[in-house]
């Protein structure tokens, strides 16, 4: 007798959970010859506005962590990643990629989590500053964490784009939302997984699968999300999102390339500026 | 209990220096025009202590400084006397004849003016020289010695003793700022030193340099303020020292006005520590009446 | 000496030694009946040939005429810029561009006096912060940046930055020559050509500011200065040819940017409102902190984005800081803004009165106990005495919404818990103001309050060479520094 394949429910993580959504819907996404591979869930703006609430609780913690140890987690990722290389490889051909193509991607999302590891504890010197100001006073300024981000992934691909979405975000500090592609979103919630399973903090990162269509407004117009970034190609959602965004002066970034580097993480951190006397020091005295 | 309280003076109130800066360039933005700046001037020059305090001051000296005092110049009407003048006490004797009935004060330095480098014994000696032939207020200085190591309780007690020794005359307690390092110091001085029975807190002897500066005074007027509100009583304030024009006398002045406010604005609790600054305010008098700019050869160098 | 002794009488700040008036004069400046709009290097009517009055706000007087732009004169301008960007601005070798942007800050410096006045003729700022403040910041900030120009490749280095091309830049009437200066310098130094609309109540300096452009040599189109209310500025931000748009103002007129311009590419920044909240310990310097709430509250009659609006007092000091913030405010000087001693000045328009009466009002009515100080108010102009409510509460409307007006809202507080959670429950994030002696909570408050300015141990300090921009709803993007030049750049 052949042994029954066990087979995986793929649900969406909020705040250190897998719940089904609270919708209760999904939809069915099929191979190549039409297959059935899995019931996703389609997430509702009820389960975006809970991943929001557990993303805003979790930030506090998590920007006022070390770099150093964002950084150690950021690569505690990779390192997850990496043991289960074979599993997204597999997900990624069911979802139709070439073998070879599917096994690269993987290694440069994971090389891509590395990347933003080394990061976290670097960034804040390449954009900070000590302004020399003509009075007697200490300047200086810091990035700091923009907030609660809501990520929405690429559509074209499945692990890269959400990583290149969400990993330098959360290397900055923030916490996040994401949604990922709605044709290929089975890697996004195996990359889930691999978070949960990497000593990030539960509401750091928080994955929602679904469709644009239905949520971009959700995610571009809701009070406690800080900033909004988007890899969508639709010019009427982009529109939209752009035009709520503004209802709280959220921040908001549309992509094309999904490449990497510190400005990515830059967009999502506020420059804070801070003054403060300085005793002794003055005109015709010393002065920084 | 009715207990006399003694606050720990090493948690005096903080000062920030920078903040302090900034306030008096603030005083020293505003402009003093017309009749404000000739009752200003006037205030000034009846808040000054004429003062000689060297080596080589002789009886003669002293008399044509007492006379300036009284009659700071004729030549113009309605100018107040000066307030005080200030001496040695081997001259109060010959300053208190020479000012009898024009109602100009004579104050002594002592305490082993300036250095304070002595015997409390002798310090207290020289006090009672001073006010046993005549003097009205007695200028003393702290040991800023004893200050810096931080020994609190002997300047507390040097203070109170020498108010007692003065008996009637008001005490003016100097500091010596120019020695004190940090304004955090200047106020931790002031604090303690109203509540040892200063009348009037003073900043230098006029032998150190720096002398009296704005910022100084300001942490002094702040901590008389804050004095007053704790205990309700006035306490004066003596700037010393390196203050010489006119214009530098009515910053002061707006420093006090916006300070301490109006009850201040007397000689009795405001002098000015100097001997060439009664001068150049008479210039400045003198040119608001007669609109033309004055030279030092028409004003007597006493 | 931290209890207030309650039988003392207060200090006598009302009578005793009046300053007699002392007003700056006013001789020296040239001032034409009516202005027209600044465009590709020369003054020009406006289209429709309509003006509207700017007027002195202390004494309700009509100043002159200025021309008010529409769509077509908007429209020309950006095509001069363009022309001038893509032709003469844009090529031009950095080294250049720098020269002549310091010489416009030289020109600044060289015609202080009569900036200063004009400004304060127009705002109704006092003369004592547009001659010491406003104007020499403006002059500084074109020198800061004009250093900049060929340096950027070090500024961001592998990003070959380049220019974005025309920037569309709309100022508000609290710092008119100073947010001109803030706007005009990055864009500049980054090799973009500018569109500038001054506010209306206050358009004056930014056209001597044209006049003293037009003398420097600066080419033609490179900027241009239309005047006008939000019809033209609507104009500016609905324009095609604009490629970036950097706005102060309003929360309410930002939002309003930032969605009008969602279908376009067009670059954004926001400088908006603030209620930033000045936070007091009982260990800090508090005489200078008592200097500080007032600097925080009372510059530009609290005019301010980042005025210190919602003081927060421990409370073991609350009754010292308090009995201290009344006796200073009764040495503040309210009145002609032109009198060198004036410290607090008339409010830019009678609108903006009306606007800062109302919260008054509804700050009695919220039951908030009022206190201001015993100064007269000349009897002509729009004047606010500088006003406290004490007792106040965090859903008191007075303590979440802008007013931008001399008016301090006060509250006390126990711990740092309390009053960081209270200092962030607010939907801006411009500045916070910290005043205590230990370096270690410094450190904590700097970096737990959500803002993009904060002053530690002083208030409302500001220089070229130091980023400024907010949080939340307090805009993006940063003016200032290394910082104001990204805004301005594509990477």
């Amino acid at each position: 007798m052949t042994r029954l394949e066990v087979l995986k429910t793929y649900k969406i993580y909020i705040g250190g959970q897998f719940p089904r959504t609270e919708s209760g819907r999904y939809y069915t996404l099929t191979g190549k010859d039409s297959t059935p591979l899995a019931n996703v869930c389609l997430s509702s703006r009820k389960d975006f506005r809970n991943a929001v609430v557990a993303a805003r609780a979790a930030f506090a913690g998590w920007s006022s962590r070390p770099g150093f140890n964002r950084g150690q987690i950021l690569y505690r990722i990779a390192e997850m990643l990496e043991g289960r290389k074979e599993q997204f490889v597999a997900e990624l051909i069911l979802q139709g990629a070439a073998p070879k193509a599917a096994l690269e991607e993987v290694m440069t999302a994971t090389d891509r989590l590395v990347y933003y590891a080394g990061w976290c504890d670097k960034y804040q010197a390449l954009f900070s500053s000590v302004n020399p100001v003509a009075s007697s006073h200490f300047n200086f300024s810091v990035p700091e964490a923009t907030g609660v981000v809501a990520i929405i992934a690429p559509e074209s691909n499945s692990l890269l784009g959400l990583v290149t979405a969400l990993a330098p975000v959360i290397a900055g500090g923030n916490t996040c939302v994401a949604l990922a592609s709605t044709s290929m979103p089975l890697c996004a919630v195996t990359f889930a997984e691999v978070v949960h399973a990497s000593d990030v903090p539960a509401g750091v990162v928080n994955i929602l699968t679904g469709t644009s269509k239905e949520l971009h407004s959700h995610f571009a117009s809701h009070m406690d999300v800080n900033a909004l970034i988007c890899y969508g190609t639709d010019k009427t959602e982009i529109t939209r999102m752009k035009e709520l965004a503004s209802l709280n002066v959220k921040r908001i970034f549309v992509h094309t390339k999904e490449d990497q580097g510190p400005y990515h993480i830059l967009q999502a951190q506020e420059i804070k500026t801070t003054w403060h006397p300085i005793e002794q020091i003055g005109p015709g005295k010393a002065g920084y | 209990m009715a207990q006399l309280q003694i606050p720990d003076f090493r948690k005096s109130t903080i000062v920030d220096q920078v903040g302090i800066e900034e306030r008096v360039s603030r005083f020293n933005t505003r402009s003093i025009k017309k009749e404000s700046k000739v009752k200003g001037l006037k205030l000034v020059l009846s808040m000054i202590d004429l003062t000689t305090l060297e080596g080589k001051d002789t009886e003669g000296k002293v008399k044509q400084m007492c006379y300036k005092a009284a009659h700071p110049h004729d030549a113009l009407s309605g100018l107040p006397t000066v307030a005080a003048v200030c001496v040695y006490p081997t001259m109060v004797g010959t300053a208190k004849q020479a000012l009898a009935g024009t109602g100009v004060k004579v104050a002594s330095v002592s305490t082993a003016f300036p250095s304070g480098q002595s015997t409390r014994q002798v310090k207290l000696l020289d006090t009672k020289f001073a006010v046993e032939h005549g003097a009205d207020e007695i200028d003393m200085v702290i040991s800023r010695g004893e200050f810096l190591k931080g020994n609190y309780a002997f300047v507390f007690d040097e203070i109170a003793a020498i108010k007692e020794a003065c008996g009637t005359a008001r005490l003016k307690v100097i500091f010596e700022t120019g020695e004190l390092s940090t304004l955090d110091n200047v106020r931790r001085a002031s604090e303690l030193a109203m509540h040892a029975g200063a009348d009037f807190i003073k900043t230098s002897t006029g032998k150190i340099s720096p002398a009296a500066t704005m910022p100084v005074t300001l942490v002094m007027l702040e901590a008389i303020r804050d004095f007053y509100y704790a205990t309700g009583k006035m306490v004066g304030m003596k700037p010393a020292g390196g203050i010489s024009t006119a214009k530098s006398g009515l910053q002061y002045l707006v420093m006090l006005h916006e300070t301490l406010g109006a009850d201040w604005l007397t000689n009795k609790w405001f002098r000015f520590g100097a001997s060439s600054l009664a001068n150049d305010v008479l210039m400045q008098l003198v040119k608001e009446k007669t609109g033309v700019y004055q030279s030092k050869e028409y004003f007597s160098a006493d | 000496m931290k209890k207030k002794n309650t039988s003392v009488k207060p200090l006598n700040f009302t009578s005793g030694w009046e300053y007699a008036p002392a007003p700056e004069s006013a001789d020296h400046i040239h001032l034409e009946k009516q202005y027209e709009l600044f465009i590709d290097g020369k003054f020009v009517k406006p289209g429709k040939g309509k003006y509207f009055d700017t007027i002195n706000p202390a004494t309700e007087k009509k100043i002159a005429s200025v021309a008010e732009a529409d769509e077509q004169d908007v429209a020309k301008a950006v095509s001069a810029a363009r022309k001038a960007y893509d032709k003469v601005w844009g090529r031009m070798p950095a080294p250049e561009r720098a020269k002549y942007i310091f010489r416009i800050a030289r020109m600044i410096q060289e015609r202080s006096r009569e900036f200063a006045v004009i400004e304060t003729m127009d705002g109704g700022k006092p003369i004592r912060e547009s001659r010491d403040i406003d104007i020499p910041l403006a002059a500084n900030h074109f020198f800061y940046y004009a250093g900049w120009a060929d340096k950027l490749n070090y500024a961001f280095p592998n990003q070959q930055p380049a220019p974005l091309g025309v920037a569309g830049q709309i100022i508000p009437w609290n710092f008119p020559l100073l947010m001109a200066a803030w706007k005009i310098a990055p864009a500049l130094a980054t090799g973009n050509t500018v569109v500038l609309k001054p506010a209306e109540t206050t358009p004056l300096t930014a056209l001597k500011l044209a006049e003293l452009i037009r003398d420097s040599g600066l080419p033609d189109g490179v900027v241009n200065i239309v005047t006008g209310a939000g019809r033209t500025g609507a104009a500016i931000v609905g324009h095609p040819g604009i490629d970036k748009i950097a706005f102060t103002g309003s929360t309410d007129v930002g939002k309003l940017i930032q969605k009008s311009i969602a279908g376009t590419d067009k670059k954004l920044t926001l400088e908006l409102g603030g209620k930033a909240a000045h936070i007091i310990f009982e260990d800090a310097p508090i005489n200078q902190a008592v200097e500080g709430i007032v600097n925080g509250i009372f510059f530009n009659q609290g005019h301010v984005c980042c005025a210190g609006s919602r003081l927060f007092v421990q409370e073991s000091v609350a009754d010292m800081v308090i009995q201290k913030l009344k006796d200073r405010m009764e040495t503040l000087i309210v009145g002609d803004p032109m009198d060198k001693n004036t410290d607090i000045g008339a409010i830019n328009s009678k609108e903006q009165l009306q606007t800062i009466l109302k919260y008054i009002e509804i700050g009695k009515n919220e039951g908030g106990e009022i206190y201001q100080s015993s100064c007269a108010l000349p009897g002509k102009g729009y004047f606010c005495k500088p006003t406290l409510f004490l007792n106040s509460s965090q859903s008191h409307r007075i303590v979440q919404e802008e007013i931008f007006g001399p008016v301090l809202t006060i509250q006390t507080f126990r711990t740092i818990e309390e009053v960081i959670e209270k200092a962030n429950n607010i939907p801006y994030g411009l500045s916070a103001g910290v005043w205590t002696d230990k370096g270690s909570k410094i450190f904590n408050l700097t970096s737990r309050l959500r803002a993009g300015v904060i002053w530690a141990n002083t208030y409302n300090k500001f220089d070229p060479a130091s980023p400024f921009g907010g949080y939340k709803e307090s805009g993006f993007g940063r003016e200032g520094g290394l910082h104001g030049l990204m805004p301005y750049l594509k990477f």
